[in-house]
C-alpha cells in the first residue's frame, strides 16, 4: 500500500511538473511580441471576414478582407502592383533626399552661425507657418503636374522637422562638450566633425523620422491633386470607380511600405546611438 | 612651463567674481587653490586654460600672454566629461596625436594606471561616477601636459579611490615636471599634494594668505606636520572657532 502511494505521488509530482512546463511554454507564446502584437489585428480581421460573409456590411461600402487580398494579388499579377508601388516610394526617397539635403545645409548654417540664424531663421519660421499643403496650387503652376511639383511638394514638407531638428541639435550640443573639444586645441571644422555632429545626431535622427513619416503624407496629397500612376492614384481611380477594395488596398500598401522605411530608418537609428544612455523597456 | 597672473580680474555681469589675482608659478611647481564655495576658483582657472577670456589684467604661460587656450594645458574638470559615443579607449586618445599604434598604447598604459585595464571598450553610460571620473583622470594624463589644471578633480571619488589617484598624479607630475594648478576645498588633499597652497577668501576672492608646504614628498598624510598646517589655514578661513558662525 505504501508502496503504492509513493508511486501515485511521483506520477503526481511528474504530472505537476509537467503542467508547470506546459503553462511556462503557454506564457512564453502569449507574451512573444510577434503574437501579443497581432493578436488584435487577427481578431478584428476575423470579425471583419465574418461580417461581411453574413452581408452586415454591404460590400460596396466595406468589402471583406479576402476580396481586398484578392484586389492586391490581382494587381500583383498584371504587373500594376509594382509600378504603383515603385513610382510612390521613388517619390517619397527623391522628395526626402532632396529636403533633407536643403535642410541640413542650412540647418547646419543657422546652427553653426550666429548670422546665418538672423538671416535665414525668420523667414523659415514664417514659411513654416504657412500649411505645406496650400502650396499645391502654386507647385503645379509653376511646374505642371509632373513629377518635379510632386517631388518638390514632398521635399517641402520633409524640410521643415529635418530643419528644426538639425538646428535644435546643434545649439543644443553640451557646452562643457565642446570645451573639452577646446582644450585639446581643436579647431572649428575639427570641432563640428568630431564633437557637434555626433553629440547631435540623436535629433538629426528623430528628424529624419519624422521627416519620413511627413513625406508619406504628403505623397498622398500630391498624388490626390494628379497622378495617372501611384498608390495615391490607386485611391482616386477607387473613389471613381465605385470599388472601395481598391482604396483600401492602397491603404493598406502605404501601411505597409510607410512601415518597412521607417523599421529601416529605426534600424540605422540603434545601429548609430547605441551609446545612448536611455531607458530599456 | 612658468605661469605668471597679473592682476587678473573677472567681472560677470556687474559681480566681481575675482578681483586682483597676482601669481606666479615656477616651472614645475604645484599649486593649490583653496578656499570655500564661491570666491572664483574656478574662475580663475578657466581663465588660466583660454576657455575663458573675458578677464582682464595678464596671464602669461611661459611669457605667452595670448588669451587662446594653448594645447600644451591640460584640464581635468570637475564633472568627467566624457564623449558619450566614443568609447573608454577612444576616449582617452582622442587629444593624443600620432599614429593609431602609439595612442592606443599609451592610452592603456594610462588606463592600467588608473585601474581600469580590461575595460576599454566600454562605452560612458557603462562606467560607475568615479570609473568615469578616472577615465578622465586618464584623459588629461595621457598627453603629458606641461601645464596642468585640476578642477576639483577628486571630489567626486570614494576615499580609496581618491588617494590613490593623488598618488597617481604626483607620479606624473615626478616624470614630467608638469606646472600643475589644483583647485580643492579638501584641505588635506591640498597639504598632501601641494608646493604652496593660496587661501582665497570673500567675494569677490582675493588672496587671503599664501602657504609654503615645505615638508617632503612622499607626504604622511595626516602627519604631524602637515597637521599643524592644517590647523592654521582652519584659522585663517574661521573654520576653527564657532563664533564665525554666529557673527
Amino acid at each position: 500500500m505504501a508502496k503504492n502511494q509513493g508511486e501515485l505521488t511521483s506520477v503526481l509530482v511528474g504530472r505537476n511538473a509537467m503542467r508547470k512546463k506546459k503553462a511556462k511554454f503557454k506564457s512564453y507564446i502569449f507574451t512573444h511580441p510577434v503574437i501579443l502584437g497581432s493578436l488584435l489585428p487577427v481578431v478584428l480581421l476575423s470579425l471583419w471576414e465574418i461580417l461581411s460573409r453574413m452581408e452586415v456590411f454591404p460590400s460596396y461600402q466595406l468589402p471583406a478582407p479576402t476580396v481586398i487580398l484578392q484586389t492586391i494579388i490581382e494587381m500583383g499579377q498584371e504587373g500594376t502592383l509594382v509600378t504603383h508601388i515603385g513610382i510612390t516610394t521613388y517619390r517619397v526617397f527623391a522628395g526626402f533626399i532632396l529636403g533633407t539635403v536643403v535642410a541640413v545645409v542650412l540647418g547646419s548654417l543657422v546652427g553653426f552661425y550666429k548670422n546665418a540664424e538672423k538671416l535665414f531663421d525668420p523667414m523659415i519660421q514664417a514659411f513654416r507657418s504657412i500649411p505645406s499643403l496650400a502650396w499645391v496650387p502654386l507647385f503645379i503652376l509653376w511646374m505642371g503636374i509632373g513629377e518635379s511639383s510632386k517631388i518638390t511638394m514632398i521635399a517641402v514638407g520633409v524640410f521643415f522637422p529635418v530643419y528644426l531638428n538639425i538646428v535644435s541639435g546643434i545649439l543644443g550640443v553640451d557646452r562643457k562638450l565642446i570645451e573639452v573639444g577646446k582644450m585639446y586645441g581643436l579647431n572649428t571644422i575639427q570641432l563640428i566633425i568630431r564633437i557637434i555632429l555626433p553629440a547631435s545626431l540623436p535629433s538629426f535622427l528623430v528628424g529624419l523620422r519624422s521627416g519620413l513619416g511627413l513625406g508619406w503624407m504628403f505623397v498622398v496629397a500630391a498624388e490626390l491633386m494628379g497622378a495617372s500612376q501611384g498608390l495615391g492614384y490607386l485611391l482616386v481611380l477607387g473613389q471613381n470607380t465605385l470599388s472601395p477594395e481598391t482604396i483600401i488596398a492602397s491603404i493598406i500598401l502605404f501601411a505597409i511600405i510607410g512601415k518597412i522605411s521607417d523599421w529601416v530608418l529605426k534600424k540605422i537609428e540603434i545601429r548609430s546611438l547605441h551609446w545612448q544612455d536611455r531607458l530599456v523597456k | 612651463m612658468s605661469l605668471k597672473l597679473k592682476n587678473v580680474s573677472r567681472t560677470f555681469d556687474g559681480i566681481t567674481a575675482v578681483k586682483n589675482f597676482s601669481i606666479s608659478a615656477e616651472p614645475g611647481e604645484i599649486i593649490g587653490l583653496l578656499g570655500t564655495s564661491g570666491c572664483g576658483k574656478s574662475t580663475l582657472l578657466r581663465a588660466i586654460s583660454g576657455l575663458d577670456n573675458d578677464y582682464d589684467g595678464e596671464i602669461s604661460i611661459n611669457g605667452n600672454t595670448s588669451k587662446e587656450v594653448d594645447d600644451r594645458t591640460g584640464f581635468i574638470f570637475q564633472e568627467p566629461r566624457l564623449l558619450p559615443w566614443l568609447p573608454v579607449l577612444e576616449n582617452v586618445t582622442f587629444g593624443l596625436k600620432g599614429n593609431k599604434e602609439t595612442k592606443v598604447q599609451r592610452a592603456k598604459e594610462f588606463l592600467e594606471n588608473v585601474g581600469l585595464s580590461g575595460k576599454e571598450q566600454l562605452y560612458p553610460r557603462q562606467l560607475s561616477g568615479g570609473m568615469a571620473q578616472r577615465v578622465a583622470i586618464a584623459r588629461a594624463l595621457v598627453t603629458s601636459p606641461e601645464i596642468l589644471l585640476l578642477d576639483e578633480p577628486f571630489s567626486a571619488l570614494d576615499a580609496f579611490t581618491k588617494m590613490q589617484l593623488q598618488d597617481l598624479l604626483l607620479d606624473v607630475w615626478h616624470t614630467y615636471k608638469s606646472t600643475v594648478v589644483l583647485v580643492t576645498h579638501d584641505i588635506d588633499e591640498a597639504l598632501y599634494l601641494c608646493d604652496r597652497i593660496v587661501v582665497l577668501r570673500g567675494q569677490p576672492g582675493q588672496i587671503d594668505t599664501e602657504f609654503v608646504i615645505k615638508e617632503e614628498r612622499p607626504r604622511q598624510r595626516g602627519g604631524q606636520k602637515l597637521a599643524e598646517y592644517k590647523s592654521e589655514i582652519l584659522d585663517r578661513l574661521d573654520l576653527n572657532n564657532t563664533h564665525s558662525y554666529t557673527s
